[in-house]
């Protein structure tokens, strides 16, 4: 029982690293934050109920998806007797709506940590607005998704250079 | 009453025929009417050489339609996107070429599209049904549905398809956020400007053209301007003996 010291030392340190997540986030206060997400401002009502669109706004946007491309049904009766067009840059990154996927979609996906292949296609039109200039915004977005060296083969590396979206990255 | 056995199979023997009389007439009455009942729009394109050659190297409609759909300009032929582009006469119509062929035609560069078929191959042999064939006749796509294994791309025989093998955003030249991009590993080609069908306006190509080569229009309605074309000009498709069909018409 000589070790007793060594032993309860050993188990301090063993408590102390496997609770350290807590107490990181205890300090830094980020334990009871929720994701707060930057509701519009003007438009008050979505195209659903808030609680419905809190916990089934992926169906909607799949269901929006298939009669759009599928069916070629392109406006969506609201619940209130509103027309809507469908298209998820159009309609619901508008402008008086949530304009900035950031501080709106992102926010709470990236507190779920739940990643969604929505914007590989689909253009967030803040890159394309004119506010960083439309020309600059287009090489933003060439930097923010750079193609990957092992990629691109030979040829695409060789006429990098010549495509101007790169060209302007530079 | 009393029934004899000859008598009950005599009147269940009718009975039999009518009702299989009537199905016989049901049938062929829905056949009937399903022969009448003809697609109510078919959209066609028809494309004036003489006038598309008017204005050396112009690439209007092209770029257009680039801009229009976030086509990618990738020079690299092996990684290349392309939606509209030019391509020799011969290769465009390899069976009309011969040496002695108008001087008109010779080196001349023809503008291809999606041939927007009516029995479509790349349709047929897409196993996820990524691509088929809508009602108006539009060879339409959905990228989401879209994995990428291209089979497309070899059944095509116009080479109408291109296969993004990255991330085709760096090659963008101006974004236009009401049209998505593709991603890496989907294959994409010439919709027919669907989306603008949707609201009412003509494809981007065809409303770009300086020289209004391009006549887009529907085939189901005989006094439409392409009807109206066809029947007072000589036109050829291309490839028309591998059967599909193409809803493209080249005025030569």
């Amino acid at each position: 029982m000589r070790d007793r010291g060594v032993i309860y030392t050993g188990l301090l340190i063993f408590l102390g690293l496997i609770t350290f997540p807590v107490w990181h986030d205890l300090a830094a206060g980020t334990t009871s934050r929720g994701p707060e997400p930057v509701l519009p401002t003007q438009e008050k009502q979505c195209v659903a109920p808030r609680e419905f669109m809190r916990t089934s706004h992926m169906h909607l946007l799949m269901d929006w998806r298939d009669a759009v491309v599928r069916h070629n049904e392109h406006s969506f009766k609201a619940f209130n007797g509103k027309t809507y067009s469908m298209r998820l840059a159009g309609t619901c990154l508008a402008s008086g709506c949530h304009t900035n996927k950031a501080d709106f979609c992102d926010r709470c996906h990236n507190y779920a940590a739940v990643s969604v292949t929505c914007w590989d296609c689909h253009v967030d039109p803040k890159l394309t607005r004119p506010a960083s200039g439309g020309a600059s915004a287009a090489v933003a977005e060439a930097s923010r998704f750079p193609v990957p060296e092992a990629e691109r083969g030979q040829g695409a590396r060789a006429i990098a250079g010549q495509t101007p979206a790169l060209q302007g990255a530079k | 009453m009393k029934m004899t056995r000859k008598r009950f199979l005599e009147i269940g023997g009718v009975s039999l025929i009518a009702v299989a009389a009537k199905k016989v007439v049901g049938a062929l009455g829905n056949e009937a009417t399903a022969r009448s009942s003809a697609p109510a729009t078919r959209w066609a394109m028809v494309i004036d050489s003489a006038k598309c050659h008017k204005k050396d190297g112009c690439t209007d409609c092209i770029s257009a339609c680039n801009k229009t759909h976030n086509v990618p300009v990738i020079k690299d032929s092996l990684h290349e996107v392309k939606w509209i582009w030019k391509e020799p006469f011969e290769n465009v119509f390899p069976s009309q070429n011969n040496p002695y062929i108008e001087v008109a035609l010779q080196n001349k560069p023809v503008m291809v599209f999606c041939n927007h078929c009516d029995s479509p191959p790349c349709v047929r042999v897409c196993p996820t049904q990524a691509t088929w064939k809508r009602e108006d006749g539009i060879v339409m796509m959905d990228w989401h549905r879209c994995i990428g294994c291209r089979y497309c791309v070899a059944a095509c025989p116009y080479g109408s398809r291109s296969f993004n093998w990255f991330d085709p955003r760096p090659y963008i030249t101006t974004l236009n956020a009401d049209f998505p991009t593709r991603t890496k590993g989907v294959v994409e080609k010439c919709n027919f400007c669907e989306e603008r069908l949707a609201l009412g306006q003509p494809p981007a190509c065809v409303a770009a053209c300086p020289e209004k080569a391009l006549v887009f229009g529907n085939l189901a309605v005989p006094r439409s301007e392409v009807r109206q074309l066809l029947q007072s000009r000589y036109t050829i498709r291309r490839r028309p003996e591998l059967g599909t069909e193409p809803n493209l018409f080249y005025s030569v």
